[in-house]
């Protein structure tokens, strides 16, 4: 692919690690007070997080390697499923039903990975598109999704042993917990070696290949750490929202990270979170209004493609000459 | 020596040409669309849904039947394509090829989310035309007289864009638009416009394809939001270098569901994209793809 698309490469050194780090602190401490304020209901905080997680783990591929993939609910969807069918009929603990959920979506990711890479740009899309509908359509048969019923009544226990989940601040702050570990480990792969070889991949690849590099294996490891970091946003999701449906795997869902990522700034460390967050609320506050919120959300698509393609972060950061 | 499973799967064998037909006539027109734009139009299975409620509203408003609905419902569904193209995708023409992409999901989701606001998830009736009611007793089975329409004339639409594209002197300039649009435009051919009219061309081949399944599959706003992930599925199994293979592609996995439906019909919905990783892995560029 020649041209990747539009995207603000984060600035390394001091200047852009520094203005990171205190919105990163500025974001942790607002997230952590949000809740007692009673200004907001912690569950819908949650559910952004859960979001949040899904957009920035989508956000590696399509903003740091230039790859869209179009099907990303897939992992979502199966972390859900394979998480709350772990703690509800095997009875697992909260921690090891999540880690196996990311273990399955980290496994989905491999295969549908070895067989997307093969193609690049539009036929990529189009390649994950088609895989997750074949999924969708597996658990829409499978016995154990439970078809359109979904995975009802997943039971929440206690993480580690120790935090009552279905105490509500037990709940939060352990969602808060894990998305901020993730979203740090999201932030060091960005700026690590490998980060930086996914850049020169998304940038020219055929110079990263002239270089010695196989981008092939980074592609794939890429693809796979995006599907394993959706597989801990599908499993924490499960938990907090004790279903798992076939509308986290739908073509809908897979749909909506891409907005939301697109509305926040493709490319940007903090934009995911904000389109999650917007997004989200959008659907809150507008959920009266039944299917005029899908052509309210098509709008948005089409005047973030035509008219402000930076996202809210981009522009924000182009306005202050930050990195964000 | 005709038995009733032998008839199930002739009548399998039927649906799957039927549904084969829409398959080529829309990887057909993205195929075309995306030769010249360079945009994979996602709007396709919104644009199929028009074309058919087109032809429902030609009936209820304008007392206008089938057959007028078959000329008329393309052109102005066509009509609106070249709207959206002058509107919209061609500020698209010098940002990469994934922008198309989600332009066109948007307008998908606000095509359907109005369609769907206004007529519910219900399908609507839509009559088959008179002159093609009542069936033909084949003896092995009965072929309704639709049916065997939907597949003769999608076939000889598929085959008349094709000698249109491959033997005519404004095909050979399309595809010559298609390979270097710079060079062509200096000959003095005015690509911008062409490129807005093969919009609308492809755009009225899903809107016809919509008119055509409208007596068959019911007029429903969501009639087209599976239909064009699978017809992806099509274009990336074939490959969209080449015309005629997008047709045969298209037929042929149209056949090849049938079939499943018939042997193992649990796979029914998944055998296309199980064919499209298996082609991915030994053929990565498609069947009648170029590398890229």
């Amino acid at each position: 692919m020649a041209a990747a698309i539009d995207t603000q490469s984060a600035p390394s050194g001091a200047r852009g690690f520094n203005t990171e780090l205190k919105t990163f602190v500025g974001m942790a401490l607002i997230l952590a007070i949000l809740p007692p304020t009673g200004l907001v209901y912690p569950y819908f905080i949650m559910q952004a997080l859960c979001f949040a997680l899904f957009a920035c783990a989508f956000n590696l591929l399509i903003g740091y390697v230039g790859l869209l993939s179009f099907g990303h609910a897939v992992f979502l969807g199966t972390a859900g499923y394979v998480g709350g069918h772990a703690a509800r009929v095997w009875g697992l603990s909260p921690e090891l039903s999540i880690l196996i959920a990311v273990i399955a979506a980290a496994a989905l990711g491999v295969v549908i990975g070895l067989i997307a890479i093969r193609r690049q740009g539009i036929y990529f899309a189009m390649t994950t598109l088609a895989l997750s509908q074949m999924m969708y359509f597996i658990y829409l048969q499978a016995p154990f999704t439970h078809g359109e019923d979904g995975i009802q009544g997943v039971p929440q226990g206690k993480f580690l042993g120790l935090i009552d989940l279905s105490k509500p601040y037990g709940l939060y702050y352990t969602v808060l917990g894990l998305f901020l570990l993730a979203f740090l480990l999201i932030y060091r792969t960005i700026n690590s070696p490998f980060g930086e070889i996914l850049k020169a991949i998304r940038e020219n690849e055929p110079r990263a290949i002239s270089l010695g590099y196989k981008t092939d294996r980074y592609k794939l490891l890429a693809f796979v750490l995006s599907a394993a970091l959706t597989g801990l946003a599908g499993g924490i999701k499960v938990i907090v929202a004790q279903n798992a449906s076939l509308t986290d795997v739908h073509w809908g869902m897979s749909g909506e990270v891409v907005l939301m990522t697109l509305v926040g700034g493709l490319g940007t460390i903090f934009g995911p979170v904000v389109g999650a967050f917007v997004i989200t609320a959008m659907q809150q506050y507008l959920a009266g209004l039944g299917q005029w919120v899908q052509v309210i959300q098509g709008v948005i698509f089409v005047a973030c493609v035509l008219a402000f393609r930076r996202g809210m972060v981009g522009e924000i950061a182009r306005r202050f000459k930050a990195s964000l | 020596m005709f038995n009733i499973s032998t008839q199930a799967l002739f009548a399998q064998l039927l649906v799957g040409l039927i549904n084969g037909s829409f398959y080529a006539l829309l990887s057909l027109g993205l195929a075309v669309i995306f030769g010249l734009l360079n945009i994979i139009n996602f709007a396709h299975g919104a644009l199929f849904m028009m074309g058919a409620f087109c032809a429902y509203f030609l009936l209820t408003y304008a007392g206008i039947g089938y057959w007028g609905a078959l000329a008329l419902s393309p052109i102005i569904v066509g009509a609106f394509g070249i709207f959206l193209e002058r509107t919209m995708l061609h500020r698209l023409a010098n940002l990469d090829h994934l922008y198309g992409l989600l332009l066109t999901f948007g307008l998908a989701l606000i095509i359907q989310g109005v369609f769907q606001n206004f007529f519910g998830s219900s399908g609507l009736p839509y009559a088959i035309p008179p002159q093609l009611t009542g069936a033909q007793n084949l003896g092995f089975m009965f072929l309704p007289n639709y049916r065997a329409w939907v597949v003769v004339f999608s076939i000889v639409v598929c085959f008349a864009t094709w000698f249109a594209i491959e033997k005519t002197q404004l095909g050979a300039l399309l595809r010559a638009a298609t390979e270097n649009p710079a060079l062509v435009r200096a000959f003095g051919i005015n690509v911008p416009r062409m490129i807005t009219l093969t919009y609308g061309f492809g755009v009225g081949l899903a809107a016809l394809a919509g008119v055509l399944a409208a007596p068959i599959n019911q007029v429903r706003p969501l009639m087209g939001e599976n239909l064009i992930i699978v017809v992806f599925a099509v274009v990336v199994i074939g490959g969209m270098g080449s015309i005629l293979g997008s047709i045969l592609t298209g037929f042929a996995l149209g056949i090849v569901e049938g079939m499943t439906k018939y042997f193992y019909p649990e796979a029914s919905n998944t055998v296309v994209f199980v064919i499209m990783a298996i082609v991915l892995m030994v053929k990565p560029n498609g069947l009648f793809g170029r590398a890229s």
